[in-house]
Protein backbone atom coordinates (compact mmCIF):
# COMPACT_ATOMS: atom_id res chain seq x y z
CA UNK A 1 0.00 0.00 0.00
CA UNK A 2 2.69 2.48 1.05
CA UNK A 3 4.88 1.29 -2.21
CA UNK A 4 1.81 2.04 -4.24
CA UNK A 5 1.05 6.10 -2.91
CA UNK A 6 4.77 5.94 -3.07
CA UNK A 7 4.42 5.18 -6.60
CA UNK A 8 1.34 7.29 -7.20
CA UNK A 9 3.13 10.57 -6.01
CA UNK A 10 6.45 10.13 -7.34
CA UNK A 11 4.56 11.04 -10.47
CA UNK A 12 4.58 15.08 -10.72
CA UNK A 13 0.98 14.92 -13.36
CA UNK A 14 -0.64 12.96 -10.64
CA UNK A 15 0.36 15.26 -8.17
CA UNK A 16 -0.74 18.46 -10.14
CA UNK A 17 -3.66 16.48 -11.02
CA UNK A 18 -4.95 15.88 -7.62
CA UNK A 19 -4.57 19.20 -6.37
CA UNK A 20 -6.35 20.17 -9.25
CA UNK A 21 -9.18 17.89 -8.59
CA UNK A 22 -9.35 18.47 -5.15
CA UNK A 23 -10.14 21.61 -5.15
CA UNK A 24 -12.70 21.83 -8.23
CA UNK A 25 -14.00 18.97 -6.67
CA UNK A 26 -14.69 20.82 -3.49
CA UNK A 27 -15.81 24.15 -4.99
CA UNK A 28 -18.03 22.09 -7.45
CA UNK A 29 -19.84 20.09 -4.49
CA UNK A 30 -20.44 23.27 -2.55
CA UNK A 31 -21.85 25.58 -5.94
CA UNK A 32 -23.63 22.02 -6.41
CA UNK A 33 -26.33 22.01 -3.43
CA UNK A 34 -27.60 25.19 -4.61
CA UNK A 35 -27.80 24.32 -8.24
CA UNK A 36 -29.37 20.95 -7.56
CA UNK A 37 -31.41 22.33 -4.71
CA UNK A 38 -32.90 25.22 -7.16
CA UNK A 39 -33.49 23.01 -10.57
CA UNK A 40 -30.70 24.06 -12.09
CA UNK A 41 -28.32 21.11 -12.28
CA UNK A 42 -28.21 20.86 -16.30
CA UNK A 43 -26.46 24.43 -16.07
CA UNK A 44 -23.39 22.82 -15.12
CA UNK A 45 -24.43 20.08 -17.85
CA UNK A 46 -24.78 22.96 -20.33
CA UNK A 47 -22.14 24.85 -19.39
CA UNK A 48 -19.93 22.30 -19.76
CA UNK A 49 -20.90 21.61 -23.56
CA UNK A 50 -20.28 25.47 -24.20
CA UNK A 51 -16.77 24.73 -22.57
CA UNK A 52 -16.42 22.03 -25.25
CA UNK A 53 -17.49 24.23 -28.24
CA UNK A 54 -14.99 27.25 -26.55
CA UNK A 55 -12.14 24.22 -26.31
CA UNK A 56 -12.57 22.96 -30.05
CA UNK A 57 -12.55 26.54 -31.52
CA UNK A 58 -9.57 27.79 -29.27
CA UNK A 59 -7.44 24.48 -31.27
CA UNK A 60 -8.67 25.23 -34.05
CA UNK A 61 -7.02 28.70 -34.02
CA UNK A 62 -3.93 27.92 -32.16
CA UNK A 63 -5.09 30.01 -28.90
CA UNK A 64 -4.24 28.77 -25.59
CA UNK A 65 -7.24 26.91 -24.65
CA UNK A 66 -8.09 28.81 -21.18
CA UNK A 67 -7.80 32.16 -22.50
CA UNK A 68 -11.06 31.79 -25.35
CA UNK A 69 -12.76 28.90 -22.94
CA UNK A 70 -13.16 31.27 -19.93
CA UNK A 71 -14.99 34.46 -21.72
CA UNK A 72 -17.58 31.82 -23.69
CA UNK A 73 -18.46 30.00 -20.53
CA UNK A 74 -19.10 32.58 -18.53
CA UNK A 75 -21.17 34.72 -21.14
CA UNK A 76 -23.12 31.60 -21.32
CA UNK A 77 -23.64 31.50 -17.76
CA UNK A 78 -24.96 34.96 -17.68
CA UNK A 79 -27.06 34.09 -21.15
CA UNK A 80 -28.65 30.94 -19.50
CA UNK A 81 -29.62 33.02 -16.07
CA UNK A 82 -31.00 35.62 -18.02
CA UNK A 83 -33.11 33.52 -20.35
CA UNK A 84 -33.97 31.34 -17.20
CA UNK A 85 -35.77 34.78 -15.75
CA UNK A 86 -37.54 36.39 -18.59
CA UNK A 87 -39.04 32.41 -19.89
CA UNK A 88 -39.34 33.25 -23.30
CA UNK A 89 -37.84 29.73 -23.75
CA UNK A 90 -38.29 27.75 -20.50
CA UNK A 91 -34.57 27.21 -18.19
CA UNK A 92 -34.31 23.54 -19.11
CA UNK A 93 -35.19 24.18 -22.86
CA UNK A 94 -33.31 27.26 -23.12
CA UNK A 95 -30.05 24.98 -22.04
CA UNK A 96 -30.69 22.08 -24.27
CA UNK A 97 -30.62 24.48 -26.70
CA UNK A 98 -27.28 26.01 -25.73
CA UNK A 99 -25.34 22.80 -25.18
CA UNK A 100 -26.38 21.04 -28.27
CA UNK A 101 -25.62 23.88 -30.19
CA UNK A 102 -22.12 24.37 -28.76
CA UNK A 103 -21.23 20.85 -28.98
CA UNK A 104 -22.12 21.37 -32.82
CA UNK A 105 -20.27 24.25 -33.73
CA UNK A 106 -17.17 22.79 -31.55
CA UNK A 107 -17.67 19.43 -34.11
CA UNK A 108 -17.91 21.54 -37.20
CA UNK A 109 -14.62 24.11 -36.26
CA UNK A 110 -12.76 20.82 -35.75
CA UNK A 111 -13.90 18.92 -38.37
CA UNK A 112 -13.00 21.87 -41.27
CA UNK A 113 -9.32 21.86 -39.74
CA UNK A 114 -7.93 19.89 -37.56
CA UNK A 115 -10.15 16.66 -37.73
CA UNK A 116 -10.99 14.71 -34.88
CA UNK A 117 -7.87 13.93 -33.10
CA UNK A 118 -6.35 13.12 -29.63
CA UNK A 119 -6.71 16.72 -28.41
CA UNK A 120 -10.16 16.61 -28.89
CA UNK A 121 -11.13 13.17 -27.51
CA UNK A 122 -9.22 14.62 -24.27
CA UNK A 123 -11.59 17.69 -23.87
CA UNK A 124 -14.64 15.13 -24.35
CA UNK A 125 -13.40 12.85 -21.66
CA UNK A 126 -10.44 14.35 -19.89
CA UNK A 127 -6.56 13.89 -19.48
CA UNK A 128 -5.04 13.18 -16.32
CA UNK A 129 -2.18 14.93 -18.23
CA UNK A 130 -3.72 17.73 -19.37
CA UNK A 131 -2.66 19.82 -15.72
CA UNK A 132 0.14 22.12 -15.64
CA UNK A 133 2.08 24.43 -13.06
CA UNK A 134 -0.45 27.48 -14.48
CA UNK A 135 -3.14 25.66 -14.44
CA UNK A 136 -2.49 24.23 -10.74
CA UNK A 137 -2.08 28.50 -10.08
CA UNK A 138 -4.93 28.95 -11.62
CA UNK A 139 -7.06 26.56 -9.83
CA UNK A 140 -5.37 27.68 -6.47
CA UNK A 141 -6.85 31.06 -7.35
CA UNK A 142 -10.03 30.09 -8.44
CA UNK A 143 -11.41 28.12 -5.54
CA UNK A 144 -9.89 30.61 -3.48
CA UNK A 145 -12.04 33.07 -4.75
CA UNK A 146 -14.65 30.55 -4.94
CA UNK A 147 -14.49 29.51 -1.22
CA UNK A 148 -14.25 32.82 -0.20
CA UNK A 149 -17.58 34.21 -2.02
CA UNK A 150 -19.30 30.78 -1.09
CA UNK A 151 -18.41 31.40 2.76
CA UNK A 152 -19.03 35.70 2.99
CA UNK A 153 -22.54 34.45 1.11
CA UNK A 154 -23.51 31.57 2.86
CA UNK A 155 -26.45 32.84 4.52
CA UNK A 156 -27.80 34.72 1.06
CA UNK A 157 -27.20 31.60 -0.76
CA UNK A 158 -29.33 29.81 1.53
CA UNK A 159 -31.82 32.02 1.71
CA UNK A 160 -32.27 32.51 -1.94
CA UNK A 161 -32.41 28.71 -2.61
CA UNK A 162 -34.72 28.02 -0.12
CA UNK A 163 -37.09 30.85 -1.00
CA UNK A 164 -36.31 33.26 -3.58
CA UNK A 165 -39.40 34.86 -3.32
CA UNK A 166 -38.85 35.69 0.32
CA UNK A 167 -35.42 37.04 -0.22
CA UNK A 168 -36.54 39.15 -2.78
CA UNK A 169 -39.13 40.83 0.11
CA UNK A 170 -36.75 41.55 2.58
CA UNK A 171 -34.71 43.13 0.10
CA UNK A 172 -31.76 40.29 -1.12
CA UNK A 173 -31.04 40.93 -4.73
CA UNK A 174 -31.74 37.44 -5.49
CA UNK A 175 -30.42 37.71 -8.84
CA UNK A 176 -27.09 39.05 -8.22
CA UNK A 177 -27.01 35.94 -5.90
CA UNK A 178 -27.94 33.43 -9.10
CA UNK A 179 -25.71 35.08 -11.08
CA UNK A 180 -22.86 34.55 -8.81
CA UNK A 181 -23.39 31.30 -8.40
CA UNK A 182 -23.86 30.69 -11.98
CA UNK A 183 -20.11 32.68 -12.53
CA UNK A 184 -18.27 30.71 -9.75
CA UNK A 185 -20.02 27.64 -11.27
CA UNK A 186 -18.45 28.60 -14.72
CA UNK A 187 -15.21 29.35 -13.63
CA UNK A 188 -14.85 25.72 -12.11
CA UNK A 189 -15.99 23.80 -14.51
CA UNK A 190 -13.50 25.72 -17.45
CA UNK A 191 -10.58 25.37 -14.87
CA UNK A 192 -11.63 21.36 -14.09
CA UNK A 193 -12.87 20.44 -17.47
CA UNK A 194 -9.67 19.89 -19.80
CA UNK A 195 -9.12 16.90 -16.41
CA UNK A 196 -12.59 15.06 -16.03
CA UNK A 197 -13.90 15.88 -19.80
CA UNK A 198 -16.43 18.08 -21.08
CA UNK A 199 -19.03 15.24 -20.53
CA UNK A 200 -18.06 14.00 -17.62
CA UNK A 201 -17.52 17.64 -14.97
CA UNK A 202 -20.81 18.15 -14.44
CA UNK A 203 -20.99 14.80 -12.41
CA UNK A 204 -18.41 16.66 -9.88
CA UNK A 205 -21.24 19.72 -9.81
CA UNK A 206 -24.56 17.01 -9.17
CA UNK A 207 -23.37 13.79 -7.75
CA UNK A 208 -22.04 14.97 -4.20
CA UNK A 209 -25.12 17.23 -3.47
CA UNK A 210 -27.82 14.46 -4.74
CA UNK A 211 -25.92 11.87 -2.68
CA UNK A 212 -25.63 13.57 0.71
CA UNK A 213 -29.24 14.86 0.39
CA UNK A 214 -30.70 11.28 0.66
CA UNK A 215 -29.19 11.26 4.10
CA UNK A 216 -28.19 14.65 5.89
CA UNK A 217 -31.63 16.51 7.01
CA UNK A 218 -30.45 20.56 7.15
CA UNK A 219 -29.05 22.69 4.70
CA UNK A 220 -25.26 22.77 6.20
CA UNK A 221 -25.19 19.21 6.97
CA UNK A 222 -25.52 18.94 2.75
CA UNK A 223 -23.17 21.40 2.30
CA UNK A 224 -20.21 19.70 4.69
CA UNK A 225 -21.19 16.64 3.51
CA UNK A 226 -20.95 16.93 -0.14
CA UNK A 227 -17.55 18.71 0.17
CA UNK A 228 -16.33 15.46 1.99
CA UNK A 229 -17.91 13.17 -0.39
CA UNK A 230 -17.03 15.02 -3.53
CA UNK A 231 -13.10 15.02 -1.82
CA UNK A 232 -13.19 11.42 -1.07
CA UNK A 233 -14.47 10.44 -4.65
CA UNK A 234 -12.09 12.46 -6.87
CA UNK A 235 -9.14 11.02 -4.56
CA UNK A 236 -10.53 7.56 -4.74
CA UNK A 237 -11.44 7.70 -8.77
CA UNK A 238 -7.79 9.05 -9.22
CA UNK A 239 -6.09 6.24 -7.32
CA UNK A 240 -8.12 3.78 -9.20
CA UNK A 241 -7.40 5.43 -12.88
CA UNK A 242 -3.63 5.13 -11.94
CA UNK A 243 -4.12 1.48 -10.22
CA UNK A 244 -6.45 0.09 -13.12
CA UNK A 245 -5.25 2.42 -15.98
CA UNK A 246 -8.68 3.51 -16.57
CA UNK A 247 -9.65 7.22 -17.60
CA UNK A 248 -9.38 9.21 -14.61
CA UNK A 249 -13.01 10.96 -15.56
CA UNK A 250 -14.66 7.75 -15.75
CA UNK A 251 -13.20 6.62 -12.59
CA UNK A 252 -14.63 9.52 -10.66
CA UNK A 253 -17.48 9.68 -12.05
CA UNK A 254 -17.53 5.81 -10.75
CA UNK A 255 -16.82 6.08 -7.31
CA UNK A 256 -19.50 8.42 -6.82
CA UNK A 257 -22.03 6.55 -8.40
CA UNK A 258 -21.27 4.25 -6.05
CA UNK A 259 -21.15 6.29 -2.86
CA UNK A 260 -24.66 7.30 -3.78
CA UNK A 261 -25.92 3.92 -3.93
CA UNK A 262 -24.30 3.66 -0.64
CA UNK A 263 -25.83 6.17 0.70
CA UNK A 264 -29.19 5.31 -1.09
CA UNK A 265 -28.79 1.90 1.36
CA UNK A 266 -27.94 4.19 4.48
CA UNK A 267 -31.27 6.25 4.14
CA UNK A 268 -33.12 2.54 3.88
CA UNK A 269 -31.33 1.68 7.04
CA UNK A 270 -31.96 4.62 9.14
CA UNK A 271 -35.94 4.86 7.37
CA UNK A 272 -36.52 1.31 8.82
CA UNK A 273 -35.10 1.92 11.82
CA UNK A 274 -37.48 4.53 12.47
CA UNK B 1 -52.22 57.47 10.39
CA UNK B 2 -51.67 54.73 7.72
CA UNK B 3 -48.89 52.34 7.88
CA UNK B 4 -49.44 51.99 3.30
CA UNK B 5 -51.64 54.23 1.41
CA UNK B 6 -52.32 53.06 -2.19
CA UNK B 7 -53.85 55.75 -4.42
CA UNK B 8 -55.27 55.01 -7.80
CA UNK B 9 -52.28 52.48 -8.29
CA UNK B 10 -51.91 50.94 -11.56
CA UNK B 11 -49.57 48.16 -12.26
CA UNK B 12 -48.76 46.19 -15.44
CA UNK B 13 -47.83 42.48 -15.73
CA UNK B 14 -46.61 41.14 -18.95
CA UNK B 15 -47.35 44.70 -20.58
CA UNK B 16 -51.16 44.07 -19.58
CA UNK B 17 -52.97 46.09 -17.17
CA UNK B 18 -53.19 43.80 -14.00
CA UNK B 19 -54.19 46.31 -11.37
CA UNK B 20 -56.16 49.29 -12.33
CA UNK B 21 -56.65 51.84 -10.45
CA UNK B 22 -57.22 50.33 -7.09
CA UNK B 23 -56.94 52.62 -3.78
CA UNK B 24 -56.78 51.58 -0.29
CA UNK B 25 -55.30 52.31 3.20
CA UNK B 26 -54.13 49.90 5.82
CA UNK B 27 -54.21 51.20 9.45
CA UNK B 28 -52.33 49.93 12.42
CA UNK B 29 -53.79 47.14 13.75
CA UNK B 30 -56.01 46.32 10.50
CA UNK B 31 -56.90 42.68 9.55
CA UNK B 32 -57.16 43.34 5.51
CA UNK B 33 -58.05 40.25 3.30
CA UNK B 34 -57.27 40.85 -0.78
CA UNK B 35 -60.28 39.06 -1.88
CA UNK B 36 -61.13 38.62 -6.12
CA UNK B 37 -60.56 35.75 -8.80
CA UNK B 38 -57.61 34.69 -10.44
CA UNK B 39 -56.16 36.85 -12.65
CA UNK B 40 -57.94 39.93 -10.93
CA UNK B 41 -54.35 41.07 -10.09
CA UNK B 42 -53.83 39.98 -6.43
CA UNK B 43 -50.42 38.84 -7.12
CA UNK B 44 -49.64 41.80 -9.02
CA UNK B 45 -50.61 44.04 -6.23
CA UNK B 46 -48.43 41.53 -3.69
CA UNK B 47 -45.14 42.67 -5.93
CA UNK B 48 -45.78 45.84 -5.67
CA UNK B 49 -46.42 46.32 -1.70
CA UNK B 50 -43.23 44.20 -1.46
CA UNK B 51 -41.09 47.16 -3.75
CA UNK B 52 -40.81 44.42 -6.51
CA UNK B 53 -42.53 45.89 -9.06
CA UNK B 54 -43.16 49.86 -9.33
CA UNK B 55 -46.82 51.02 -10.42
CA UNK B 56 -47.13 52.74 -13.46
CA UNK B 57 -49.03 55.43 -12.15
CA UNK B 58 -50.59 56.09 -8.69
CA UNK B 59 -48.46 56.00 -5.28
CA UNK B 60 -47.65 53.49 -2.66
CA UNK B 61 -46.96 55.41 0.33
CA UNK B 62 -45.62 54.19 3.48
CA UNK B 63 -45.16 55.21 6.55
CA UNK B 64 -43.94 53.92 10.05
CA UNK B 65 -43.01 50.69 8.26
CA UNK B 66 -40.96 49.81 4.69
CA UNK B 67 -41.59 47.65 1.78
CA UNK B 68 -38.83 45.60 2.83
CA UNK B 69 -39.76 45.23 6.55
CA UNK B 70 -42.88 43.28 5.54
CA UNK B 71 -43.13 39.56 7.04
CA UNK B 72 -43.99 38.13 3.88
CA UNK B 73 -45.64 34.66 3.55
CA UNK B 74 -45.30 33.65 0.09
CA UNK B 75 -47.37 30.29 -1.54
CA UNK B 76 -44.57 27.35 -1.65
CA UNK B 77 -42.80 25.94 -3.79
CA UNK B 78 -42.23 22.66 -5.72
CA UNK B 79 -38.64 23.13 -4.63
CA UNK B 80 -39.18 23.50 -1.09
CA UNK B 81 -41.14 20.03 -0.96
CA UNK B 82 -38.32 18.14 -0.63
CA UNK B 83 -35.88 20.45 0.51
CA UNK B 84 -33.32 19.53 3.37
CA UNK B 85 -33.00 22.33 5.47
CA UNK B 86 -33.67 22.44 9.42
CA UNK B 87 -36.31 24.50 11.00
CA UNK B 88 -34.17 26.75 12.43
CA UNK B 89 -32.00 27.65 9.40
CA UNK B 90 -35.64 28.65 7.89
CA UNK B 91 -36.77 30.61 10.47
CA UNK B 92 -33.33 32.08 11.11
CA UNK B 93 -33.41 33.27 7.26
CA UNK B 94 -35.95 35.83 7.73
CA UNK B 95 -33.64 38.06 10.29
CA UNK B 96 -31.91 40.86 8.32
CA UNK B 97 -27.94 40.62 8.03
CA UNK B 98 -25.42 41.90 6.44
CA UNK B 99 -23.55 38.63 6.07
CA UNK B 100 -23.64 36.42 9.16
CA UNK B 101 -26.65 36.45 11.84
CA UNK B 102 -25.74 37.88 14.98
CA UNK B 103 -26.50 37.49 18.42
CA UNK B 104 -30.00 39.14 18.32
CA UNK B 105 -31.20 37.41 15.26
CA UNK B 106 -30.57 34.34 16.73
CA UNK B 107 -32.64 35.20 19.70
CA UNK B 108 -35.27 36.75 17.58
CA UNK B 109 -35.73 33.20 15.55
CA UNK B 110 -36.16 31.16 18.54
CA UNK B 111 -38.26 33.38 20.09
CA UNK B 112 -40.51 33.54 17.06
CA UNK B 113 -40.13 29.56 17.22
CA UNK B 114 -41.43 29.44 20.54
CA UNK B 115 -44.16 31.73 19.83
CA UNK B 116 -45.34 29.81 17.26
CA UNK B 117 -45.17 26.46 19.43
CA UNK B 118 -42.57 25.21 17.41
CA UNK B 119 -39.57 25.29 19.49
CA UNK B 120 -39.82 21.21 19.97
CA UNK B 121 -39.21 21.06 16.05
CA UNK B 122 -35.76 23.26 16.01
CA UNK B 123 -33.46 20.50 14.47
CA UNK B 124 -36.00 18.89 12.73
CA UNK B 125 -36.00 19.03 8.90
CA UNK B 126 -38.48 20.74 7.17
CA UNK B 127 -39.05 18.60 4.53
CA UNK B 128 -40.42 16.34 6.96
CA UNK B 129 -42.85 17.93 8.72
CA UNK B 130 -46.72 18.31 8.36
CA UNK B 131 -48.30 20.97 5.85
CA UNK B 132 -49.59 22.91 9.13
CA UNK B 133 -46.22 23.14 10.46
CA UNK B 134 -44.91 24.11 7.37
CA UNK B 135 -46.84 26.91 7.12
CA UNK B 136 -45.94 27.64 10.96
CA UNK B 137 -42.06 27.53 10.20
CA UNK B 138 -43.26 30.30 7.14
CA UNK B 139 -44.58 32.28 9.42
CA UNK B 140 -42.28 32.42 12.63
CA UNK B 141 -39.39 33.32 9.41
CA UNK B 142 -41.99 36.44 8.45
CA UNK B 143 -41.90 37.38 11.87
CA UNK B 144 -38.16 37.81 12.13
CA UNK B 145 -38.58 40.00 9.09
CA UNK B 146 -41.21 42.36 10.85
CA UNK B 147 -41.88 43.73 14.34
CA UNK B 148 -45.57 45.26 12.09
CA UNK B 149 -46.81 44.06 9.16
CA UNK B 150 -47.46 40.45 7.89
CA UNK B 151 -48.67 39.72 4.09
CA UNK B 152 -49.65 36.22 3.84
CA UNK B 153 -50.13 34.81 -0.07
CA UNK B 154 -53.24 32.29 0.39
CA UNK B 155 -51.62 30.49 3.81
CA UNK B 156 -54.43 27.78 3.78
CA UNK B 157 -53.38 27.02 0.25
CA UNK B 158 -53.34 23.11 0.59
CA UNK B 159 -54.18 22.04 4.55
CA UNK B 160 -56.91 19.74 5.58
CA UNK B 161 -59.84 22.04 7.25
CA UNK B 162 -58.94 20.93 10.78
CA UNK B 163 -55.55 22.78 10.50
CA UNK B 164 -56.69 25.32 8.25
CA UNK B 165 -58.94 26.84 11.34
CA UNK B 166 -55.86 26.37 13.97
CA UNK B 167 -53.90 28.18 11.11
CA UNK B 168 -56.64 30.61 10.82
CA UNK B 169 -56.89 31.29 15.04
CA UNK B 170 -53.26 31.56 15.25
CA UNK B 171 -53.09 34.21 12.93
CA UNK B 172 -55.90 36.11 14.53
CA UNK B 173 -54.41 35.79 17.59
CA UNK B 174 -51.17 37.80 16.12
CA UNK B 175 -53.04 40.37 14.57
CA UNK B 176 -54.77 40.72 18.20
CA UNK B 177 -51.35 41.12 19.64
CA UNK B 178 -50.87 44.26 17.57
CA UNK B 179 -49.45 42.74 13.81
CA UNK B 180 -51.05 44.26 11.30
CA UNK B 181 -52.52 41.68 8.80
CA UNK B 182 -52.53 41.62 4.74
CA UNK B 183 -54.26 38.41 3.52
CA UNK B 184 -54.50 37.15 -0.62
CA UNK B 185 -57.09 34.54 -0.09
CA UNK B 186 -59.69 32.28 -2.06
CA UNK B 187 -61.48 31.43 1.14
CA UNK B 188 -63.67 34.14 0.94
CA UNK B 189 -65.58 32.78 4.02
CA UNK B 190 -63.04 32.75 6.54
CA UNK B 191 -61.59 36.05 4.65
CA UNK B 192 -65.25 38.01 5.56
CA UNK B 193 -65.03 35.71 9.01
CA UNK B 194 -62.02 37.23 10.27
CA UNK B 195 -60.91 40.24 8.28
CA UNK B 196 -61.58 43.85 9.52
CA UNK B 197 -60.95 45.20 6.08
CA UNK B 198 -61.78 43.49 2.63
CA UNK B 199 -60.16 44.85 -0.15
CA UNK B 200 -62.05 43.22 -3.80
CA UNK B 201 -60.46 43.07 -6.81
CA UNK B 202 -61.87 42.92 -10.35
CA UNK B 203 -61.03 43.50 -13.41
CA UNK B 204 -62.88 47.36 -13.51
CA UNK B 205 -62.91 48.49 -10.70
CA UNK B 206 -62.13 47.45 -6.82
CA UNK B 207 -63.91 47.55 -3.49
CA UNK B 208 -62.59 48.57 -0.33
CA UNK B 209 -64.16 48.96 2.76
CA UNK B 210 -65.00 47.25 5.65
CA UNK B 211 -66.11 43.69 6.24
CA UNK B 212 -69.75 44.75 7.29
CA UNK B 213 -70.22 47.23 3.95
CA UNK B 214 -68.88 44.78 2.00
CA UNK B 215 -71.34 42.23 3.01
CA UNK B 216 -73.81 44.54 2.17
CA UNK B 217 -72.18 45.73 -1.18
CA UNK B 218 -72.86 43.56 -4.61
CA UNK B 219 -69.47 42.12 -5.44
CA UNK B 220 -69.69 40.97 -1.51
CA UNK B 221 -73.36 39.30 -2.19
CA UNK B 222 -72.38 37.67 -5.19
CA UNK B 223 -69.01 35.92 -3.60
CA UNK B 224 -70.64 35.05 -0.33
CA UNK B 225 -74.40 34.10 -1.89
CA UNK B 226 -75.80 36.03 0.80
CA UNK B 227 -74.58 35.13 3.73
CA UNK B 228 -74.78 38.18 5.97
CA UNK B 229 -74.52 36.94 9.52
CA UNK B 230 -71.56 35.29 9.73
Amino acid sequence: MFDFLTSLFSYAFITRALIVGVLVALCAALLGVSLVLKRYSMIGDGLSHVGFGALSVSLALGVAPLEVSLPVVALAAFLLMRLGENSMIKGDAAIAIISSSAIAIGIIVVSLTTGMNVDVYNYMFGSILAMSESDVMLSVLVSAVVLTLYALFYNKIFAVTFDESFARAIGIRAGRYNMLVAMLTALIIVVGMRMMGALLISSLIIFPAVTSMRVFKSFKSVVICSAAVSVFCFVAGIVISFAWSVPAGAAVVAVNLTVFFLFCAVKRVLMGRL
Amino acid sequence: MALISCENVTMKYDGQTAVDNVSFRVEPGDYLCIVGENGSGKSTLVKGLLGLLKPVSGKIVFDGVESSEIGYLPQQTMAQKDFPASVYEVVLSGCRSRMFYGKEAKRRALMNMERLDIGSLKNKCYRELSGGQQQRVLLARALCATEKLLLLDEPAAGLDPVITAELYALIAELNESGITIIMVSHDIQNAVRYGSRILHMAMHGAFFGTTGDYLKSEEGRRMTGGIEDV
